[in-house]
């Protein structure tokens, strides 16, 4: 992980263009409308992919990308795929295969679910640089301490990071062969160093920070500008699509 | 060790269930923000923010344990040893939050259920287990490894145990509860006895180096370790 700015690409799309705030608020909508659709509403899922499509089109970010960062919900797809040979109730007869139809409808609801939510969140992530997304949702009204507390993570983040594979490159110099359980040892007392040496940097920026006058609250402008109705109105059509579409199949089925 | 039940994703718990544990996760966050300032005051932005760069990286510690099987620590017991349960279950909710947002690890419409579990009942849990356990055992340098590393086993378990939880109110998989509740909870038992030996093991040198860094100590040093052990 690049700690300091985690998934973003940088571009100048209308979606990278867009408000924060507005991006993350049509985030959850849209995530809840995905949610909340029936599952038998196969279609729906077929829009809801259309439209994310699209989007990402929109701001320029590649399939190839998308997909190798969607592998993070393959855990739960095994389970997803695991699901039509565990559930009981009727059956259907595929090939030399017997599979529960309630355990594939399960299946397919985790993986349309998760997957898409998967690709909304990334296509936030992608088209969003760190700051902008703390700055968005401090306008959305976020506690001010998480937010403090996650820029200065992410800013110590890469050092943090960067030491642990630092002592790792310095065992392995010294014919350390890490394998199997026989490094948790090694590892285990690497971090506890990694550890006292990240608090006693927090010490010192604590100390640097009271040098030049902190009491407790940060004077930097960290709410940006509001974002108009136009902005507002282009990042909610998406999630809006699909609050009807949603609706529309709640109401129909 | 993969999180096979951790990191839930959208679409396996319905609405209801997610809003109901996003708004506990809410209110429980809000305590520990007022109980960690009152132990840090104006401290607490940069030590909690380093703290919580500190998990990042014991998170990403992604090591193999057999061929195509890698893990990584969870880091609630972690926390909870060295930072005490309030600024631990600060540390480990970012960490979650920037998860969900900045690398989709996680679901959106989740992330109040993935507080609950692996911040909450897991720190809370675990630093629980370590008090008790330190009274029982002593203060000494095998009482810490051995009390840190069953609380890793029974936080992680807990954890495992609160997404059972949320399952039985607003599962939207077809399993029975005993199946899930049964597998799950294995599962995650050898995940915390992995968890249970790394984090032990990491607690354990820094108290014998830093012992004031150590919450669960609460500032006094090991019992049995000499001034010259505490200085390499």
């Amino acid at each position: 992980m690049n700690g300091a700015e985690g998934l973003y690409r940088p571009g100048t799309s209308p979606l990278h263009r867009s408000a924060p705030q507005a991006k993350l608020t049509a985030l959850v909508a849209l995530t809840f409308a995905v949610v909340a659709t029936p599952r038998e509403a196969v279609w729906a899922f077929g829009v809801y992919a259309v439209l994310l499509a699209a989007l990402f089109a929109l701001a320029r970010v590649p399939i190839g990308w998308i997909a190798s960062r969607s592998l993070i919900e393959a855990p739960f797809l095994l389970l997803a795929l695991a699901f039509p040979f565990l559930a009981g109730g009727e059956t259907i007869q595929w090939g030399f295969l017997e599979l529960s139809v309630e355990g594939l409808w399960a299946g397919w609801n985790l993986i349309a679910k998760a997957t898409l939510g998967v690709w909304a969140a990334l296509l936030l992530a992608a088209t969003t640089p760190v700051a902008g997304l703390l700055a968005g949702l401090s306008r959305l009204r976020c506690p001010q301490i998480l937010l403090q507390i996650t820029a200065f993570a992410i800013r110590y983040a890469h050092l943090t990071a960067a030491e642990v594979a630092q002592m790792r490159r310095a065992r392995l110099a010294r014919l350390d062969d890490p394998r199997f359980l026989w490094q948790a040892g090694a590892l285990a007392r690497s971090l506890g160093v990694v550890f006292i040496r990240s608090f006693e940097r927090g010490e010192r920026v604590w100390q640097a920070m009271a040098a030049r006058g902190y009491t407790g609250r940060l004077p930097l402008d960290v709410s940006p500008a509001g974002a108009g109705l136009g902005q507002w109105s282009a990042a909610m059509a998406a999630p809006a699509l699909a609050a009807g579409v949603a609706v529309w199949t709640a109401v129909g089925a | 060790m993969s999180e096979l039940a951790l990191h839930i994703p959208n679409g396996i718990i319905g609405i209801p269930t997610s809003l109901v544990f996003g708004l506990i996760a809410a209110i429980v966050v809000g305590v520990c923000v007022v109980a960690a300032r009152r132990g840090l005051d104006e401290r607490l932005v940069p030590l909690a923010g380093l703290a919580t760069a500190f998990i990042f990286a014991a998170q990403m510690l992604n090591f193999p344990v057999a061929a195509g099987v890698s893990g990584h620590l969870l880091g609630g017991a972690l926390a909870a040893a060295l930072l005490g349960p309030w600024l631990g279950v600060l540390c480990v909710t970012v960490v979650i939050g920037v998860q969900a947002l900045l690398f989709a690890d996680g679901g959106v419409t989740a992330l109040g259920m993935n507080v609950v579990n692996m911040a909450v009942i897991s720190t809370f849990v675990a630093y629980g287990v370590i008090a008790l356990a330190l009274k029982i055992l002593g203060r000494t340098r095998t009482g810490l490894t051995a009390a840190v590393f069953a609380a890793s086993v029974a936080g992680v378990v807990a954890a495992s145990a609160g997404f059972v939880l949320e399952f039985a109110i607003g599962g939207e998989a077809p399993q029975s509860l005993g199946e899930v509740a049964g597998a799950i909870l294995s599962v995650h038992v050898l995940i915390g006895v992995g968890e249970g030996l790394i984090t032990a093991v990491a607690v354990t040198a820094v108290a014998l180096t830093r012992p004031d860094l150590v919450y669960a100590l609460r500032g006094s040093r090991l019992l049995g370790t000499s001034l010259e052990k505490e200085t390499v």
